[in-house]
């Protein structure tokens, strides 16, 4: 279907798109357009005002600042699983971006887009959260730093980087398991470190989070196949077409067993 | 209420061409219904089957998922621009020796999307094509033929 009207306006830089989206209550930020363009010609969403920062260069980069992996927001998802410096010291964010969608969403889909855009079942989000990443996002009143555990990007705001502390232990697994491919995950579970690892879930909630009961089960000496047994706890797993609350709560359970088992637990 | 308008130049298949056109225009109908660039399919509107692919700055990228305003001042190319009138692209022309298409709707979708992976890799396998053209969808003939047509098409190029 034809989106309904809206006036499109291209910022010239971040701080024009915060200027923009301040000035026009109905103005919404469009980057990559992978997730919103389809709500629009759905009509899902109707906006007045499209801001649109996926030309802005400026957010396109990957980089070491320290031991912190620093991403712009606008780097395409074919760009984040293609980097380096991404492969080498996080390379799960890497095959989370490289599984994204299909080669064609690949290209244009963008990681800020991905995270604020908040789908519970996104892959990047889910491995942007067991990296302990946090979002560096800038509005009206200045620059803030986010936790993505409890990210929530204002309407006036724009994400403007992930900031990825590398891991000091290397191991890291990604689980996903989907109906097709190219598919959203129907679970998904990423891991990073082996003594103390840090675990969380896609899809098993309105948002991405950690299994905590996991996590402390693993700190206190389980073994990964008993501490999986706990990943379902906490959680509240969607009941939908793609599967139900309860094979959800099973699959987590599993994929969590499996990526532990190749993290070495 | 006044549909909000803006004008645009970009380059579509080598031409550049200005047009007026209203903000929410999808790039796909832009190619089809203002540049009459029928070859470009509307399938599912929705980023899932592929027909609507086209080079975008020599990027495959679905044109239901670009709005036409987006591509102001860029080079779109459609299957029209793969080939001068008559003559086919040499993966169009392993596409037909392999049989790769069947009722031919999800055809140029599959070419431009197969000339954007050729653009942008080398020592394709197998696996390597289904994976990167999984975003295209053909209904009649299975991806057999033009898994092989691809790869027909990289064996033949020249090595860079």
């Amino acid at each position: 279907v034809i989106p309904a009207p809206f006036r499109y306006r291209r910022a010239a830089s971040v701080a024009a798109a915060v200027h923009l989206l301040a000035d026009d209550p109905g103005a919404v930020l469009l980057a990559g357009g992978q997730s919103l363009l389809p709500l629009l010609t759905s009509r899902a969403r109707t906006p007045a005002t499209l801001v649109d920062i996926g030309g802005l260069d400026a957010l396109r980069y990957t980089g070491l600042d320290g031991a912190t992996l620093v991403i712009g927001a606008a780097t395409r998802h074919a760009e984040l699983a293609a980097a380096a410096v991404v492969r080498a010291h996080a390379p799960l964010l890497a095959r989370a971006a490289g599984l994204v969608g299909d080669a064609q969403i690949r290209a244009r889909g963008t990681l800020g887009g991905s995270l604020a855009f908040g789908s519970p079942a996104a892959d990047l989000p889910v491995a942007a959260l067991a990296l302990g990443a946090r979002a560096v996002l800038t509005g009206p009143d200045g620059r803030r730093v986010a936790e993505l555990a409890d990210l929530a990007v204002a309407r006036t705001e724009v994400l403007v980087e992930l900031r990825v502390p590398v891991p000091v232990d290397p191991r890291w697994s990604y689980q996903r398991f989907s109906l097709r491919t190219p598919g959203w995950p129907v679970v998904a579970v990423a891991v990073v470190g082996c003594l103390s690892p840090r675990v969380a879930l896609g899809a098993m909630g309105p948002r991405p989070l950690r299994a905590a009961a996991v996590e402390r089960a693993l700190a206190a000496g389980a073994s990964g196949a008993a501490a999986a047994a706990a990943a379902a706890e906490g959680t509240d797993p969607p009941d939908d077409l793609a599967a139900s609350a309860a094979y959800r709560r099973h699959l987590a359970r599993v994929l969590t067993a499996r990526a532990l088992a190749e993290v070495g637990r | 209420m006044t549909v909000p308008r803006t004008t645009v130049t970009l380059t579509v298949d080598e031409e550049t061409v200005t047009d007026r056109i209203s903000d929410r225009t999808l790039l796909v109908h832009y190619l089809r219904e203002v540049r009459g660039r029928t070859g470009v399919k509307a399938g599912c509107d929705s980023a899932t089957c592929g027909a609507c692919t086209v080079l975008l700055d020599g990027t495959a990228v679905k044109s239901c998922t670009v709005l036409a305003v987006q591509a102001d001042g860029h080079a779109v190319t459609t299957v029209a621009g793969l080939a001068a009138p008559g003559e086919l692209h040499p993966v169009a022309v392993q596409f037909r020796r392999h049989h790769a298409a069947q009722c031919g709707f999800c055809t140029p979708g599959f070419l431009l999307a197969a000339v954007g992976l050729l653009a942008r890799t080398r020592d394709l396998t197998g696996a390597d094509v289904r994976r990167e053209l999984a975003g295209n969808l053909c209904r009649c003939t299975g991806y057999q033929g033009i898994v092989e047509a691809v790869l027909a098409a990289a064996a033949e190029r020249e090595p860079r």
